[in-house]
């Protein structure tokens, strides 16, 4: 179980995530570069200094500054992946893995059977006697997540562990590296800016803006109810932020009403999520049974695989994905006025959370 | 050259400029004419004569000698200095660096003198270590390594100080994350990472003590057997018997294009030899 309470300033940065993460539990840090997710796991790491905080593992105190307590990094039961595999080069992989085994105590030759087993294990033992730049992109991942799972580490840190292979090997990396996080047992934590990674790795996701928690919670809750724009980007969903009423009719900040169905989120201020797939367009205004139709000018279009994205500025403005056969009946073009349409059970209110503190 | 070619520019592209192109051959044959000369005018002949003679064979093994013991001394007293220089942040430590550097730049004979007023038997730390033990360093073949040492030590110093600053410090972070303490790290990770380097280091220091010659005359005199290395029996050599000189400087030049060689294919050709 860890706890920790992280906050670090230095310079322009200024930094407090909370983070809490339970035995077996995958927390997966979401932001854009320069967010501090990369600080929060050194700082967890012992590798950046604490200004201020505590950081408890199974009830160790590893870092209290108010305490004066500081456990220097190699003293730390702690596995940490970089995005890089930093893999010692003038080492084989059998002894890259045996390299944290020895250093906690054990003798060469039993090092190196520890080191054989977890070889073994994540199917590297054919590797066991290559150096490490003959290795793949995608093995050498793999080394170093063998290397610090073989230390015996009690907390799993991962920074950016996808983020330097190539599409392909990325998808087959990240099916593994969720096997062994969860047969790993104890809590880890995730750092990535890549929402696919987020949502298939995560258990809790924790997404970190400018310093500060902006949300948290199950990847499902935060990908249908995004409370960022940046979330609402990388989950692909259009976002509003309003006051609804009681009847589900939100007044939108940004100008425009959009009707809901009557919701559980009562009365007050209210986001309000909508997939581009669930809107509509047409030349004219359309009749019969949607709830929302209002009308706005196209400003870009953009391929997505068999889906055409389309930007149209109005009130409120929306991205909208419709298929390519549908802009040629339409005629799409920049600068073309259309009318839209959504259903009212296709929109998503919900509570914005309490403003981070 | 085949990264032009594969561009496609035309082969003439690769000419320098005749500007360019004359300056750097007159140079390449400055340097290269005196070692010819020396390699003309070797009294080939007479050269097993020459250098069975017991003076020449106790110079270069006094030399040998002296001059590996100066680079283990070096490097044992120099990595862990370069070690602090580069990691450790305290007051003073461009003062430091420069102070590292200054024997590189300061006259050796300068160095002589003043290690004799530092070590002598009447110096600030030789006079004390005379009067407890009777002993002195001077005129010894231990003076010699010391000599050696404080001109030599520098380049490994500075070769070793560039090498870890310009080290990826995440492998040392690495270590540390796998449970490896600062020693362990050093010896484990970048000490090895760093091999060449301090090859490349050692290599030069090796070289610059081997000959060493103001320093050491100076501080160490010129006793045959003892104190006399090889740069000293050439200078004498100079005076009385050319020949001899002259087939002891093409022993130092052979052994100096020896280590270069022995070296080269396994470590100096990235960090020396580009």
């Amino acid at each position: 179980m860890l706890v920790a309470r992280v906050e670090v300033s230095r310079g322009s940065l200024s930094l407090l995530v909370e983070l809490a993460a339970a035995a077996g539990q995958v927390v997966v840090l979401l932001g854009p570069n320069g967010a501090g997710k990369s600080t929060t796991l050194r700082a967890l790491a012992g590798l950046t200094p604490l200004t201020a905080g505590r950081i408890a593992l199974d009830g160790q105190v590893l870092d209290d500054v108010g305490a004066g307590v500081f456990v220097p990094p190699e003293r730390r039961p702690i596995g940490l992946v970089h995005q890089d595999p930093l893999l010692f080069p003038h080492l084989s992989v059998r002894d890259n893995v045996a390299f944290g085994v020895r250093a906690r105590g054990a003798d060469r030759a039993q090092a190196r059977r520890v080191a054989d087993g977890w070889l073994e294990r994540m199917r590297l033992s054919e590797l066991a006697t290559v150096r490490p730049s003959a290795l793949s992109g995608g093995q050498a991942q793999q080394v170093a997540l063998a290397r610090a799972l073989a230390a015996g580490p009690h907390l799993l840190l991962l920074d950016e562990p996808l983020a330097a292979l190539d599409v392909s090997t990325r998808s087959v990396v990240r099916t593994q590296l969720r096997e062994h996080l969860t047969s790993f047992g104890g809590p880890s934590v995730l750092v990535t800016h890549d929402p696919l990674d987020a949502l298939v790795l995560a258990d809790q996701l924790v997404v970190v803006e400018a310093g500060r928690v902006v949300q948290a919670g199950p990847p499902s809750e935060v990908a249908r109810q995004p409370h960022t724009d940046f979330v609402a980007r990388l989950v692909g969903l259009n976002l509003y932020r309003g006051t609804c009423d009681s009847t589900g009719t939100v007044q939108l900040d940004g100008g425009g009403v959009l009707h809901a169905v009557a919701s559980s989120a009562g009365a007050g201020p209210a986001l309000v999520a909508l997939r581009p797939g669930a809107v509509a367009l047409h030349s004219s205004r359309p009749e019969g049974s949607p709830r929302n139709v209002w009308s706005g000018t196209v400003a870009g279009l953009e391929l997505l695989g068999d889906r055409v994205r389309v930007a149209v500025e109005g009130s409120p403005s929306v991205l909208a994905d419709v298929t390519a056969a549908a802009v040629a009946d339409l005629g799409l073009r920049t600068g073309l006025g259309v009318w839209l349409s959504v259903k009212a059970n296709d929109l998503e209110v919900y509570r914005s959370a309490p403003a981070p503190r | 050259m085949s990264r032009h070619d594969r561009l496609g520019r035309s082969r003439a592209r690769s000419a320098p400029p005749w500007s360019l192109g004359i300056p750097a051959a007159l140079a390449l044959i400055f340097l290269l004419l005196p070692l010819t000369a020396l390699v003309l005018r070797a009294p080939w002949a007479a050269m097993p004569r020459l250098l069975s003679e017991p003076t020449v064979r106790d110079a270069l093994r006094l030399s040998l000698f002296t001059a590996s013991l100066a680079t283990v001394v070096a490097t044992v007293l120099g990595v862990p200095l370069a070690w602090v220089l580069a990691r450790i942040e305290f007051p003073g430590r461009s003062l430091a660096r420069a102070l590292v550097i200054l024997p590189l730049v300061l006259p050796p004979v300068v160095g002589g003198v003043a290690l004799l007023l530092a070590l002598g038997r009447r110096g600030v730390v030789g006079g004390l270590l005379y009067d407890w033990t009777g002993w002195s360093l001077p005129f010894s073949t231990a003076g010699v390594v010391v000599a050696e040492t404080f001109v030599a030590m520098p380049f490994l110093v500075v070769t070793v100080e560039g090498a870890l600053r310009g080290f990826d410090q995440r492998y040392e972070e690495a270590g540390a994350m796998l449970g490896a303490g600062r020693l362990t790290v050093l010896r484990r990770v970048t000490l090895p990472m760093l091999a060449p380097s301090l090859a490349a280091g050692a290599v030069l220091c090796f070289a610059r003590a081997l000959g060493e010659f103001g320093a050491t005359i100076t501080f160490a005199g010129n006793a045959p057997g003892r104190t006399q290395t090889m740069p000293l029996a050439v200078y004498l050599a100079l005076e009385d018997d050319p020949d001899a000189a002259i087939a002891l400087s093409l022993v130092l030049l052979v052994v100096c294009v020896g280590v270069l060689l022995l070296l080269r294919e396994r470590w100096l050709r990235r960090d020396l030899l580009g």
